[in-house]
């Protein structure tokens, strides 16, 4: 029993958190790897991206149920989806249009190009506050719980409730739904063969019959799509802050360098590794100690590595240590 | 076919290509020859679009095509190969080849979602050519192999595959035979004469080893220093004194003499 109360706790506390911001990471490093593997360059926009799309979000999905419309159980959110990712889609195009393609042109060196994306970052990210403000939002609505602590408690007698929030099953659906179709996408169809190809050898590409500015442009469309996604998801689970998609950063790029730049594969592992390391070192593990080890061996302290004011220091060593002995990735990505 | 007019590319000082002038006949196999540093594939990379030149001009078929994006002139059926050869190593060779067609129905985000029938179609008619030109090469075997892992000279008769899965007017080959074995150089050799007679490519041909330049090219230009040295048959090549000097040097002619001369006096 009490082996069980101790699995349930970290179910609970650990597991289900981790898969959810997990899911949330690798689809963000999705976005970055793709822009990385075709265009080049680290975009550091991205997080901003993900804050700007998922502002659009919380516009239509206010917009929505303004008019009437819910998705019954589900968030509202989801249905303001499309749209969100449809301007978000429309600012990037803009934004390759107006500063990328020029240096694109120039072939300039992708360092350049990470220099230009930090301006572009800072500009959506003054676009983004200036239209939704600092705030924190909540906008999840719709059913809060798939299961709470108390009725699981009551449906199995144990000492230990889990609760399982609705965001958090809605982030692991919808991050399966839409790796599996990246993938399908990737692999099976022309334009993401093209994609490929365009990764794979650009000269190649070039002297091929693939139009890169079409190459470029779908890939922008899908880390738009991406990365909207990403940040709804991230928002319903926990709240929209602008400044928290900034912060997201890290460990996004984390998880995208950890699984290999260029790997589509390895952003999400890079995205569960990170997600778990993070969770499983800022947690507390009083709880699951005492029920799995002995009473007289029961701890007095938290047992909690660190505090979770440094969660983001997780990041950074993972990515220190992944480099050190592994510098292309876990999936052999593009060297950084 | 092709003429270039007093073509200059130059790297800050150093001139590559100095002036260069040449005309490469429709339905020929002209060969490029030189030394190293000659500015051969500098020439290439110029016509090819993948360099702007400093000045002069390319004219294609009457057209002025100086200075176009390299997927514009795929477009106008203008085609190369690289002296490394290139090749999408994540993918199966008759995914390479597929790759190569522009225009596809399933190249835009409306149609891969919404036309799934029309490319269908379309993809079963490009694999089908795809093995055909694969048999054409005589390397059926290979189709379902990841390209990264051929040989280079595999790689370099998928590279003259690519050129046949569209309608190929000229053929620019950077050394197919730089680091090639006999039995395949000759292969890739004979896949260029039939392209030649068969469908009537042109090609122009970079090239090392003056016995595949002597078997299949007519005329031979050579070049030295970024600019044009001599033309002629590859015979009339072989025996050109400022070529011999280009390749060997002052000395080395000299000594080649002597002990040509040596020769006939023994």
């Amino acid at each position: 029993m009490d082996l069980l109360n101790a699995l349930v706790t970290l179910l609970n506390f650990v597991v289900i958190p981790a898969a959810s911001y997990g899911a949330q990471l690798a689809l963000g490093a999705l976005g970055v790897t793709l822009i990385y593997g075709i265009l080049r360059f680290s975009n550091f926009a991205h997080g901003d991206t993900m804050a700007f799309g998922t502002a659009m979000v919380i516009l239509f999905t206010w917009w929505l149920q303004g008019m009437g419309v819910h998705l019954g159980p589900l968030p509202t959110a989801l249905l303001a989806l499309p749209f969100g990712i449809a301007v978000t889609a429309a600012l990037v195009l803009f934004t390759d249009r107006a500063v990328y393609r020029f240096y694109r042109r120039q072939k300039a060196a992708p360092v350049i190009l990470v220099i230009v994306s930090m301006g572009v970052m800072f500009i959506m990210n003054g676009v983004t506050r200036f239209i939704i403000g600092v705030e924190e939002i909540r906008f999840e609505d719709g059913e809060r719980f798939v299961i709470t602590a108390g009725e699981f408690k009551k449906m199995t007698g144990l000492a230990e409730g889990l609760a399982f929030r609705s965001t958090q099953a809605i982030t692991i659906v919808t991050a399966i739904i839409v790796v599996a179709a990246l993938f399908w996408f990737l692999n099976r169809t022309r334009t993401g063969k093209s994609m490929r190809a365009f990764s794979d050898n650009e000269d190649l590409a070039l002297l091929s019959g693939i139009n890169p500015e079409r190459v470029v442009a779908v890939t922008w469309i899908i880390a738009a799509g991406l990365a909207t996604i990403a940040g709804t998801l991230y928002g319903l689970d926990k709240a929209f802050k602008a400044f928290n998609y900034f912060q997201l950063l890290l460990p996004i790029f984390a998880s995208a360098i950890v699984g290999g730049l260029g790997s589509p594969l390895g952003a999400i592992a890079g995205g569960f590794l990170v997600a778990f390391s993070e969770v499983g070192f800022t947690y507390a593990w009083k709880k699951v100690a005492t029920y799995v080890l002995p009473d007289s061996l029961a701890p007095d302290s938290l047992l909690q590595l660190m505090s979770t004011d440094y969660k983001f220091a997780v990041s950074f060593a993972i990515l220190i240590i992944v480099l050190l002995f592994k510098p292309t990735g876990l999936f052999q990505g593009k060297s950084v | 076919m092709i003429s270039v007019h007093g073509l200059h590319k130059h790297f800050g000082g150093f001139r590559a290509v100095d002036g260069a002038s040449i005309e490469i006949a429709k339905g020929s196999i002209t060969g490029l020859i030189g030394p190293n540093g000659a500015g051969k594939s500098t020439l290439f990379n110029v016509i090819a679009g993948v360099y702007q030149p400093t000045s002069g001009k390319v004219v294609m078929d009457g057209e002025d095509i100086t200075g176009l994006p390299p997927h514009a002139l795929f477009h106008k059926g203008l085609l190369r190969t690289f002296q490394i050869a290139h090749e999408f190593s994540s993918m199966t060779v008759r995914e390479n080849l597929m790759m190569v067609p522009g225009g596809q129905v399933g190249e835009t985000l409306w149609n891969t979602w919404f036309n799934r029938r029309r490319i269908r179609e379309e993809d079963r008619a490009l694999a089908k050519k795809a093995d055909d030109v694969l048999d054409f090469l005589t390397i059926s075997h290979l189709a379902d192999e990841k390209a990264g892992n051929l040989s280079g000279g595999q790689k370099k008769l998928l590279e003259l595959g690519r050129t046949m899965m569209v309608d190929a007017k000229i053929v620019f080959l950077d050394e197919v035979g730089a680091g090639v074995n006999r039995t395949l150089l000759n292969t890739i050799g004979d896949a260029i004469v039939r392209l030649n007679k068969e469908r009537g490519y042109t090609f122009c041909v970079i090239e090392h080893d003056m016995d595949f330049i002597g078997r299949l090219c007519d005329p031979v230009i050579v070049m030295a220093e970024g600019k044009v040295l001599a033309e002629g048959s590859a015979a009339s090549i072989m025996q050109n004194e400022a070529v011999i000097e280009a390749y060997l040097g002052t000395g080395l002619k000299n000594k080649v003499k002597a002990e040509a001369e040596a020769g006939a006096n023994a």
